[in-house]
C-alpha cells in the first residue's frame, strides 16, 4: 500500500476518521465501477475523490465494502483513468452539497459546482445529498391549493403545496411547455411568501435546457431559481446524482429558508437508465425491462422528499417529468413512478395531432391531494361536483363518439349525441387553451359550468342540486 | 460479539458471530443500528439492518442481543403510530425533530405513562397462558385485557388493582414448582411466529365495510382474508382508508408498507376526527398504525407486516375482532426481492425469491375466526386485508398472483373504470367472494332472506349487460328490443345509483346493510315495474328519462335516518310516473 499524503478531514456530522490515505491499488474499471483492493477504513457510501495523472479529480461513491476490497461507483467518466497511475482517496463523509440562500440564480452541473461566471459560492453549511426519511408524523397534509392557470389541472387535477406531480409525456410532446406555463403562472392565491424554483435538467438536450433558462429569464424568474445542468452530452453516470443535488438545495431554501421551493426535474427517465447502467454493470438480477429490483425504493428516496414538515413554514412542490418510451404508461419507470407520486399529468400523442395545447389526457390524469385542496373556503364550494361530472360526463362523451365512428351518428340516442357535442366542446375550449393563457379558477369553473349546460339539466347527477340551482347558466336554462 | 466484513446496502456480513443464533437480532456498528440475522456460515453471519448504512465499514462491531425480533404487547399500543420495528415515530419526533434519524432508541410502550389496573382474578385463581387477569381502559371505546403470558401456568399468589406504568409489577404467580413470575402489563412476543390459539374456525360472521359493491357483490368473513390489486390511480388506496374506517371490527391494524408518507399523515391526521358509527368515538381510539414508508429503510418494511399482524394476533387473543389492512403487500415482496438478491440466492420469477408463495401464505393463514388460549372459551377473528400493486397493472405477475392462491376475496380494480371516474372502481366482471354461500345464513337472518337474491340479480344484470354492450357495439343500441334496453337501463342504474360511492361525501361514505337492501330493492322495484309497463306498451325512451330515476340517484345521500320515508315516497312517485306513461301509450 502507498501513502501518498496524510492530512485531517473537514469536519463531517456523520463519520468521523482521523486519516485520509491515498491508494494506488485499483485494480479494475468496468463501466462506471471501479474495484480498489488493499484499502483500510473506508465505510460504505462514502465519497471518494480520483485523481488523474493529469492533476484532474474525479468522484465516486463506495457501493459496497468486502474486507480490504472496495467496489465504487463512478460519478464522471472512466476516460483517460489509468489504473497504475491514478490515485484514490477516500474523504471519511458521503456525498455533500454546500449550500447557501445565495445559490439562488445561479447555474450548477451535476455534481454540484458552479458553472456559470458567478463568484464562488460561500456555502452555509454542506448537506449529505441522501437526506434523511421525513417521519409521517411530522408531515403537513398538503392542501394549500396552487392556482396554476391551466384548467385541466386547476380544475380537474389540482395541485397543491408540497404535492408531487408528475407529467408523463412522450418524446415529441411539449412537456416542456407545460412545466414552464406551471413555473411561470403557479401561485398560492392571497399570499405573497417567499417561492423559489429549484430546476434539474437530467441528460436532457442543450436546446431543451436553454428552452427553460430563456424562459425563466424572459419573466424574471432566475433570480429565484437554482439550476442543475447535466446536458445529453455530460456524463451518464452523473445523472444519479443530479436530481439529488437539486432536491438537497430544495430542501435547504425551504426547510431552513422557509421558502415555497417548486422543484422541477427532467428527465427522470434518463435517471433511471443511468441507474440501470449501474446495475447492469454490477451484474445484479434485473427486474423487468433490465431495471434494477430496487428502482422503486430509489425513486421513492427522490421522491418523498416532496411535502411539508412541522418546524418549518416552506414547502417541497415537486413536477417530475418523465418521457414514456412508446408512450407505454406501464413500462416501469412511469409505473413505478404513479406508484408513489400523487397523482400524474399525462400527455397524450391524439390531442396533440388535434392541436389541443397543452395535449392533456384528462381521463387517466389524477391528482390525488385535490379533495383536501378544493371547496369552499379554498376555491368554490361547486368545485368537487362539477369537478366529478365534467369527468364523467367527458368519459361518457368520448364512449358516445367511438361509438358514432363505428355505427354512425344515427345510432347515438339523443342524449348521447349532446354527450359527443360536450366532448367535442371540452376539447376545444376547457383543454385548449394554450400555453400562453393564464386562468383563475373563478374563470375555470365558470367554462366548466358553460360547457356542462350543453347538457340537459337532469344529468347533473354528482352536483348536488342546490349548487345546480345556484351556478347553472341562466340564458341557456 | 462480531466484527464487519462486508457492507452492501442494507446487507452486512460480519464473523465472529458463533454465540448468535439464527434471527437474533443485532446491533451494527457504533451507531448500534438494528439488524436481523438471515443466514449464518460457519461463524459468520448474513445481517439485515433495518437503518441505512452509510458510514458502516468493515471492522465495526456487531453485538447480538440474543433474542429475535419481537414486539412489545400491552396497552398503549392504540393510536399510536410505529415504524417496521415498532418504535414510536412520534416518540422518535420528540427525540430527533422532523426526519428520521439513525440509532433513535425509543421504547414501544411508553415506560412513564400509569394506567388504571383492575383486577379480576383473585389471589389463588389456578389461571394458563391466555386467561384475563385484569383490565385496563386503554382508550375510551377499547378495554384492553390483561392476559397470562403464554407458556406460564400457576397459582396467583398476589395481584393489586391501581395506576401502574406497563413495566410495574400487577401480578404474581407461583408455578407448579414453586417457583415465583411477575406479572407486568407488558409482554414480549417474536414477530415471525403466529400467536397460538385452541381452535379455528371456518369464518360466517361478515365484516359489514359500509361499501356496497363489497358487502353486497364480493363479502369478506371476519377472521377471512382478501386482496386488493390493481395499478396505480385505481383508488387502491382510497379503498383501503375506507375499509379502515367503516369496517364493522373492534380494531384496525393498518400498515403502510412502502407507500406514501403524505398517506400515513392523512390517516394520523383524519382519523381522530372521524366518528366511529358503532361507538360513536374517534377511529382513532381503535387504530394502531405502523408506517415504513417508501423513503424510509427498505429491510424494515418487509419486517413491518409482521409487526403489525403480531399486534393484531395480540388484540385478536383478548376475543376482539381485529383486521389487518396491509398497503401495499407488493412493496414487502420488493423488499424480500432485494435482499434477496444481495444474499446472490438464486432467483425465482422476475428476480423474486424461490419463498415469496410460502413468506405470503403464512401471512395470510395468520387471519381466521379463532377460539383463544385461556379458559373462558371466548372467540376472536382476525381478518387481513392486502393491497398489491401490480407493476403495469398486471395481474399476471408473481406477487399478484401468489396472493390469489391464498385468498379468498379477489377484489380486481380498473383503471378503464377510475378513468371513468366510477369509484371504487372495483371490477364486476372479474371480482370474486368465495365467502357468498357461506355468509348466506347470517345476512338472510341479520338483513332479510332475500339478500343473497338481489345480490346474485345485481351481478347477473351487469354480466347481461356485458353481453348486451357486445351487440350495440356492433349493431347499435336501436336494435335492442325494449326489453334488452331495459336491461341496460337496470344495470346502468345499479352501476351508477348503487355501485358508485363517494369515499368523500358524509352520508356515502359509509351505508349501513339495510339501506343497502333498500337501495337494491328500489332498482329492481323499478326495473320489475317498468318490465311491465314496457308489456302495457310504454316507451323505452321515456321511461329511461323520468323524473323518479334522478330521485333513486340521488337516494344513496338520504341520511340514514330519513331512508324509510324517502324509499316510500319513491316507490309511490315510481309507480305513478310509470302509469302515466302506461296511460299515454294508450292514449
Amino acid at each position: 500500500m502507498k501513502f501518498q499524503r496524510i492530512f485531517v478531514p473537514p469536519q463531517s456530522d456523520g463519520m468521523e476518521i482521523n486519516m485520509i490515505r491515498e491508494y494506488k491499488t485499483i485494480e479494475e474499471v468496468a463501466g462506471p465501477l471501479m474495484l480498489v483492493k488493499q484499502v483500510e477504513g473506508v465505510k460504505y457510501d462514502e465519497l471518494g475523490e480520483i485523481q488523474l495523472p493529469n492533476g484532474e479529480v474525479r468522484r465516486c461513491r463506495v457501493l459496497e465494502v468486502n474486507g480490504r476490497n472496495v467496489l465504487v461507483q463512478l460519478f464522471e467518466s472512466s476516460a483517460g483513468l489509468n489504473l497504475a497511475e491514478s490515485k484514490v482517496r477516500f474523504t471519511g463523509h458521503g456525498v455533500e452539497l454546500p449550500v447557501s440562500e445565495h445559490m439562488l440564480g445561479r447555474v450548477f452541473n451535476g455534481m454540484g459546482e458552479a458553472i456559470d461566471e458567478g463568484a464562488p459560492i460561500i456555502p452555509d453549511k454542506s448537506l449529505d445529498i441522501n437526506g434523511t426519511p421525513i417521519n409521517p408524523a411530522a408531515r403537513f397534509y398538503p392542501s394549500e391549493f396552487i392556482q396554476t392557470g391551466v384548467s385541466t389541472i386547476d380544475g380537474l387535477n389540482t395541485l397543491v403545496r408540497g404535492q408531487k406531480l408528475p407529467i408523463f409525456s412522450g418524446s415529441g410532446l411539449p412537456h416542456a411547455n407545460l412545466a414552464a406555463q406551471i413555473a411561470r403562472q403557479a401561485k398560492v392565491r392571497g399570499s405573497d411568501s417567499k417561492f423559489a424554483v429549484v430546476f434539474a435538467a437530467i441528460g436532457i438536450t442543450f436546446e431543451e435546457a436553454d428552452f427553460f433558462i430563456s424562459d425563466f429569464k424572459k419573466t424574471g424568474a432566475i433570480d429565484r431559481t437554482v439550476l442543475f445542468i447535466n446536458l445529453a452530452s455530460d456524463a451518464a453516470i452523473e445523472r444519479i446524482s443530479t436530481p439529488r443535488m437539486a432536491l438537497t438545495a430544495a430542501e435547504y431554501l425551504a426547510f431552513e429558508c422557509d421558502m415555497h421551493v417548486l422543484v422541477i426535474m427532467t428527465d427522470i427517465t434518463n435517471y433511471a437508465e443511468a441507474l440501470r447502467e449501474v446495475s447492469a454493470a454490477r451484474k445484479e438480477v434485473p427486474g423487468r425491462r433490465g431495471y434494477p429490483g430496487y428502482l422503486y425504493t430509489d425513486l421513492a428516496t427522490m421522491y418523498e422528499r416532496a411535502g411539508r414538515k412541522m418546524g418549518s413554514e416552506g414547502s417541497i412542490t415537486m413536477i417530475p417529468i418523465l418521457s414514456m418510451p412508446e408512450d407505454d404508461k406501464t413500462h416501469p419507470i412511469p409505473d413505478l413512478t404513479g406508484y408513489i407520486t400523487e397523482g400524474q399529468i399525462i400527455l397524450s400523442r391524439e390531442m396533440y395531432r388535434k392541436g389541443y395545447m397543452p395535449p392533456m389526457d384528462v381521463l387517466p390524469s389524477l391528482s390525488r391531494l385535490k379533495d383536501k385542496g378544493i371547496g369552499a373556503g379554498k376555491t368554490r364550494e361547486d368545485h368537487a361536483g362539477t369537478m366529478n361530472q365534467l369527468f364523467s360526463s367527458y368519459a361518457r362523451g368520448k364512449e358516445a363518439k367511438e361509438l358514432m365512428v363505428v355505427l354512425g351518428e344515427a345510432a347515438l340516442t339523443p342524449l348521447d349525441r349532446l354527450y359527443a357535442k360536450f366532448a367535442d366542446a371540452f376539447e376545444q375550449e376547457y383543454v385548449n387553451q394554450g400555453f400562453y393563457e393564464n386562468r383563475t379558477i373563478e374563470q375555470t369553473l365558470e367554462l366548466g359550468w358553460k360547457l356542462l349546460s350543453i347538457l340537459p339539466r337532469s344529468e347533473m347527477k354528482r352536483i348536488n342540486p342546490a349548487l345546480v340551482a345556484k351556478y347553472w347558466p341562466k340564458e341557456t336554462d | 460479539m462480531g466484527k464487519i466484513v462486508k457492507v452492501s446496502g442494507p446487507l452486512v456480513v460480519a464473523t465472529g458471530m458463533q454465540d448468535a443464533n439464527m434471527s437474533d437480532v443485532v446491533r451494527v456498528g457504533e451507531q448500534r443500528l438494528i439488524g436481523e440475522i438471515l443466514n449464518m456460515t460457519g461463524d459468520s453471519a448474513s445481517i439485515q439492518v433495518y437503518e441505512e448504512t452509510s458510514g458502516i465499514g468493515p471492522g465495526a462491531e456487531v453485538v447480538t442481543t440474543g433474542t429475535p425480533l419481537s414486539v412489545e404487547l400491552g396497552p398503549g399500543l392504540l393510536e399510536n403510530i410505529y415504524d417496521g420495528i415498532q418504535r414510536p415515530l412520534e416518540g422518535i419526533m420528540k427525540v430527533c425533530g422532523a426526519n428520521i434519524k439513525r440509532g433513535v432508541e425509543v421504547p414501544a410502550l411508553d415506560r412513564e405513562k400509569k394506567w388504571d389496573f383492575v383486577a379480576t382474578a383473585k389471589v389463588g385463581d389456578q389461571v394458563v397462558g391466555g386467561d384475563v387477569i385484569g383490565t385496563v381502559q386503554e382508550t375510551s371505546s377499547t378495554v384492553h385485557k390483561i392476559m397470562v403470558p403464554i407458556g406460564m401456568k400457576g397459582t396467583i399468589s398476589s395481584i393489586t388493582s391501581g395506576s401502574f406504568t406497563v413495566a410495574d409489577v400487577v401480578a404474581t404467580l407461583t408455578t407448579e414448582k414453586g417457583e415465583k413470575k411477575d406479572l407486568t402489563m407488558m409482554q414480549k412476543w417474536p414477530v415471525r411466529v403466529g400467536r397460538p390459539y385452541k381452535k379455528k374456525y371456518p369464518p360466517h360472521i361478515p365484516l359489514s365495510t359500509g361499501q356496497r359493491v363489497i358487502d353486497t357483490m364480493f363479502p369478506v368473513a371476519k377472521g377471512g382474508t382478501a386482496a386488493i390489486p390493481g395499478p396505480f390511480g385505481s383508488g387502491k388506496t382510497v379503498m383501503q382508508h375506507a375499509l379502515a374506517k367503516w369496517s364493522d371490527v373492534d380494531l384496525v391494524v393498518y400498515i403502510g408498507c412502502g407507500e406514501r408518507g403524505n398517506e400515513m399523515t392523512d390517516v394520523l391526521r383524519e382519523f381522530p376526527e372521524l366518528t366511529d358509527p358503532r361507538t360513536g368515538k374517534s377511529l382513532m381510539e381503535r387504530t394502531v398504525l405502523i408506517a415504513n414508508t417508501s423513503d424510509m429503510p427498505v429491510a424494515a418494511r418487509e419486517a413491518s407486516i409482521y409487526t403489525g399482524i403480531t399486534i393484531a394476533e395480540y388484540y385478536r387473543d383478548m376475543g376482539y375482532s381485529v383486521a389487518v389492512i396491509a398497503d401495499s403487500t407488493s412493496r414487502w415482496a420488493e423488499a424480500l426481492r432485494e435482499m434477496s438478491g444481495r444474499l446472490e440466492e438464486m432467483p425465482g420469477e422476475e428476480g423474486y425469491p424461490a419463498y415469496l408463495t410460502s413468506r405470503l401464505a403464512q401471512f395470510y393463514e395468520r387471519a381466521g375466526q379463532v377460539v383463544c388460549l385461556g379458559s373462558d372459551g371466548r372467540m376472536g377473528a382476525l381478518s387481513a386485508i392486502g393491497a398489491v400493486s401490480p407493476q403495469g397493472g398486471d395481474i399476471s405477475e408473481p406477487v399478484t398472483q401468489a396472493t390469489l392462491r391464498i385468498v379468498k376475496v379477489f377484489w380486481g380494480l380498473d383503471s378503464s373504470l377510475a378513468y371513468r371516474r366510477h369509484f371504487p372502481a372495483i371490477n364486476w366482471l372479474n371480482s370474486y367472494s368465495l365467502y357468498r354461500d357461506r355468509l348466506e345464513p347470517w345476512f338472510a337472518e341479520h338483513v332479510s332472506p332475500k339478500w343473497m337474491e338481489y345480490t346474485g340479480r345485481c351481478l347477473k344484470t351487469l354480466q347481461l349487460e356485458d353481453s348486451l354492450n357486445e351487440i350495440v357495439k356492433l349493431v347499435g343500441v336501436d336494435a335492442l328490443s325494449a326489453e334488452d334496453r331495459l336491461t341496460l337501463e337496470s344495470a346502468r342504474s345499479i352501476r351508477e345509483d348503487f355501485l358508485q360511492q363517494n369515499a368523500f361525501e358524509d352520508e356515502d361514505c359509509y351505508t349501513a346493510l339495510d339501506k343497502q337492501y333498500c337501495m337494491m330493492g328500489l332498482v329492481f322495484a323499478f326495473e320489475d315495474k317498468a318490465r311491465r309497463a314496457i308489456a302495457e306498451g310504454a316507451n323505452i325512451d321515456k321511461l329511461a328519462e323520468l323524473p323518479v330515476r334522478e330521485r333513486i340517484g340521488r337516494f344513496k345521500s338520504v341520511p340514514y335516518a330519513a331512508y324509510k320515508t324517502e324509499a316510500e315516497k319513491i316507490t309511490a312517485e315510481m309507480t305513478e310516473q310509470l302509469n302515466g306513461l302506461v296511460q299515454e301509450a294508450k292514449v
